[in-house]
């Protein structure tokens, strides 16, 4: 009413006016709402209440991997260890240090090793993140495998929780491809004949060992097709695979009724 | 006091009636079905269902009624012990039973025949803070420990590959050193492909092989002693393959000729 009086008789609006409009406009708006949402450390005025803490999942894309609460054994370390939240934050980890070192790599046998060379001498931080990726790398395969062994000891593996167990053995198997297939891509000597021994293995397939052999290869002998294979298949499609096999890891967690229960 | 409504009122008066009319006019069956009764009912006894102390109500009731000689009142259990009925036979206008009860048990119903209680109400507490902030202090604690690692090891990056020049040794990645060295035991298809690929399969379907629904560590001792001999033998034969094999493949021993392996 006042601002359509004003505007009555002066025809256009104040500056505080204008102002007025914008932050009330954007304080409407979706994205501020999702942002300063109840339940929200933006927000002005979050007291610890069971309803603030259940807003705090509730309103937020945690909502996708925890309930808004979960059994009281659950969030004992000593049930867990946090081995597979571990094994997830690696992978996490994996993937930003990992497009790091994609900015400054090209997969072809005369530019692979002095890319690597190049960023551990000349980039800001490359020898550390480099560092970091593949110690990271090795720490996955262990704490996946140790997960592994948890699940098993607490007989977490038994009905209902027997389908996720397969797919936890599926996630195990494609983390040892993951750090596999990043092991050739720095083209040195260690890693062609780490991968030479580990794909002459995979040649002693029954029946089809040689095609096995040169599909992975991408050729007779490991050279330049190879590493690019590799390198496509470490960087997108056994991470693509992966991170379906997540979702449906931790959706599966929640539809078993949480992690299993107390021994 | 509440009043009952008129509608409600005619209604019982005219089943009271009608009872009245079919007790009246059954007198006979009645009476010949009790004495029939009792022998099932003493059958019944042994394997019935019904909880203790209400087969001792409805006995003691029973004697009280035959010793008081009420007549052709007659305590009729029937459906194989599962429903009681405490029937008065007499056409009584008043509608007490034979020990002056105003209710008739109808049957027993024996917890969780009809409706499965699956739900027990378990401890639960918020996600946010106790979850959340064990998950984060874990992350934490994993990013400064692979941090500071990475500060001060270096990843390995030897010279350019060369496909002419074959290290000795030469080892696989170190997850695979146990199948490397399973290759100096059997034939490389077995080494390589059966023995793995068994492996994997054999834990994708522990689930299902190991039906034992317990999941107490003293309820599965053979579970429990397989998987830590499998996991055993798996880690000695990566040890052994990773500190303790040399050129050639050969045994050395990693304190008198160094170490031979690269992470």
């Amino acid at each position: 009413m006042a601002l359509a009086k004003t505007m009555e008789r002066n025809g256009k609006k104040t500056p505080s006016q204008r102002v007025s409009e914008i932050v009330d406009k954007t304080q409407g708006s979706q994205a501020w709402n999702s942002i300063f949402r109840p339940g929200s450390v933006f927000r002005k005025g979050y007291t610890d209440s069971p309803r603030n803490r259940s807003y705090v999942v509730m309103n937020s894309v945690l909502y996708h991997l925890h309930p808004v609460k979960v059994k009281r054994h659950a969030v004992k370390v000593s049930y867990t260890l946090c081995l597979g939240g571990l094994s997830f934050f690696l992978f996490i980890l994996l993937t930003i240090t990992g497009i790091f070192l994609m900015f400054f790599y090209r997969p072809t046998a005369a530019q692979a090793w002095n890319d690597i060379y190049t960023l551990q001498t000349s980039v800001t931080f490359g020898l550390l993140v480099r560092n970091m990726h593949r110690w990271a790398a090795h720490l996955m395969v262990l704490t996946v495998f140790l997960h592994m062994a948890r699940v098993f000891y607490h007989g977490a593996y038994k009905p209902p929780r027997e389908f996720n167990w397969v797919i936890g053995v599926i996630l195990l198997t494609l983390t040892l491809l993951l750090s596999f297939t990043g092991y050739l891509l720095p083209w040195d000597q260690l890693s062609l004949w780490a991968v030479t021994v580990g794909t002459n293995m995979m040649g002693y397939t029954p029946v089809f060992g040689d095609q096995v052999r040169f599909v992975l290869l991408g050729g007779k002998e490991i050279g330049t097709d190879t590493l690019l294979r590799w390198y496509v298949l470490h960087v997108l499609f056994v991470p693509f695979v992966t991170v379906i096999f997540l979702a449906i890891h931790f959706w599966r967690v929640r539809k078993d009724g949480g992690i299993s229960g107390p021994l | 006091m509440t009043e009952i409504p008129e509608h409600l009122k005619k209604r019982a008066e005219e089943a009271r009636a009608k009872a009245a009319a079919a007790a009246a006019g059954g007198d006979a069956p009645v009476e010949s079905a009790a004495p029939a009764a009792d022998a099932p009912a003493a059958a019944a006894a042994s394997d019935s269902r019904i909880p203790a102390h209400l087969l001792e109500r409805s006995k003691s009731a029973k004697s009280r009624s035959e010793t008081s000689a009420v007549e052709a009142a007659a305590v009729a259990p029937t459906g194989g012990g599962v429903a009681t009925a405490l029937a008065t036979a007499a056409p009584a206008a008043t509608l007490t039973g034979p020990a002056g009860h105003t209710q008739r048990l109808l049957t027993v119903v024996k917890a969780g025949s009809i409706q499965d209680i699956k739900s027990v109400p378990v401890d639960k507490v918020h996600t946010w803070p106790h979850l959340l902030a064990v998950e984060f202090v874990a992350s934490l604690a994993m990013l400064t420990f692979v941090l500071i690692f990475s500060i001060f090891v270096n990843a390995p990056l030897l010279e350019l590959a060369n496909v002419n020049q074959t290290p000795n040794p030469s080892k696989a990645p170190w997850y695979f050193l146990g199948l490397q060295e399973l290759l100096t035991m059997f034939h490389p298809m077995v080494a390589g492909v059966t023995i793995p690929g068994m492996g994997i399969f054999l834990l994708i379907l522990s689930p299902y092989i190991d039906r034992n629904p317990s999941n107490k560590p003293e309820d599965r001792k053979f579970a429990i002693s397989l998987f830590t001999v499998q996991m055993m033998m798996w880690a000695i034969l990566v040890i052994i393959g990773s500190f303790f094999r040399g050129p050639g493949f050969n045994f050395v021993a990693p304190w008198t000729t160094g170490l031979f392996f690269e992470l």
